[in-house]
């Protein structure tokens, strides 16, 4: 019997910087959640989260450029499904990313990604990748069984 | 399916259907041209109908605030209509549902424009 900590990996590959990347990885991560047992709201939350890590990545981090790729990694275990996506940019630090609830801030029209990922997964941790880009980690538990 | 948008007229208040998807790409440039063209044909009262969205992402929150001030900075008001119970708690989590004036039902929606 498989340990909580042991994982399955479900998705592990390249994508290309376009928008239509973004639309492929949601589909399929989505469709992964769902097999994994998520429910309806849960999988909305996480395809949410993945598009916002998509679009950070394809168009903050590799601005489009078609020389530079996505990688995505989906594997669940016992207790949770986590994805990675990593990006082939510059890097950015999160602390320079103002905070979208704050008063002055509330009326911008962007910067709300990092945020709404965070708001759908129960674990966003966002690292340098090696060697170049940023990588992102989320977590979704599975919910406690009945 | 992407956003389509259907611009229609009821009384002075011009009503904005938008029905699919407003993410980044079509939907989000689909949801911006039309409100600079109201905002440019000098409309001043704005209801974005909703009801019919099924999905907005970050930049789809992010021309509806853009929207919401280019309107205002022209003088006029934009307000929503028929929110989804996702759209809704989307608003919420970003603290913009109290930004923006929300109705549930069209007649009620253009009679607060008066």
């Amino acid at each position: 019997m498989a340990s909580d900590t042991e994982s399955t990996g479900i998705l592990d590959q390249d994508y290309a910087s376009t928008l239509e990347s973004v639309d492929v990885v949601e589909a399929d991560i989505l469709k992964a959640a769902g097999e994994a047992g998520f429910g309806e709201d849960e999988q909305h939350g996480i395809g949410m989260a993945v598009r916002e890590c998509m679009v950070n990545a394809v168009v903050h981090g590799n601005r489009y450029n078609k020389n530079k790729r996505v990688h995505v990694r989906v594997a669940k275990s016992a207790k949770d499904f986590t994805i990675s996506i990593a990006d082939q940019g510059e890097g950015f630090e999160t602390e320079r990313v103002p905070d979208p609830l704050d008063e002055t801030n509330i009326l911008r029209h962007s910067g709300r990604g990092l945020f709404l990922m965070a708001a759908f997964m129960d674990d966003v941790k966002v690292e340098k990748a090696s060697p170049t880009g940023t990588a992102v980690t989320m977590v979704k538990s599975f919910p406690p069984q009945e | 399916m992407s956003a389509k948008l259907n611009t229609r007229e009821v009384g002075d208040v011009t009503v904005v259907d938008v029905s699919g998807r407003i993410t980044l790409g079509e939907g989000s440039s689909a949801m911006r041209d039309t409100l600079r063209d109201l905002i440019a044909a000098g409309k001043k009262k704005v209801l974005l109908n909703l009801s019919d969205v099924t999905y907005i992402d970050s930049s789809g929150i992010g021309e509806l605030v853009s929207g919401f001030t280019s309107v205002a900075n022209a003088g006029g008001t934009l307000k929503l209509l028929g929110l989804t119970k996702r759209v809704k708690d989307l608003l919420q989590i970003t603290k913009l549902y109290t930004v923006f004036d929300v109705h549930e039902e069209e007649a009620h929606a253009v009679r607060s424009f008066a």
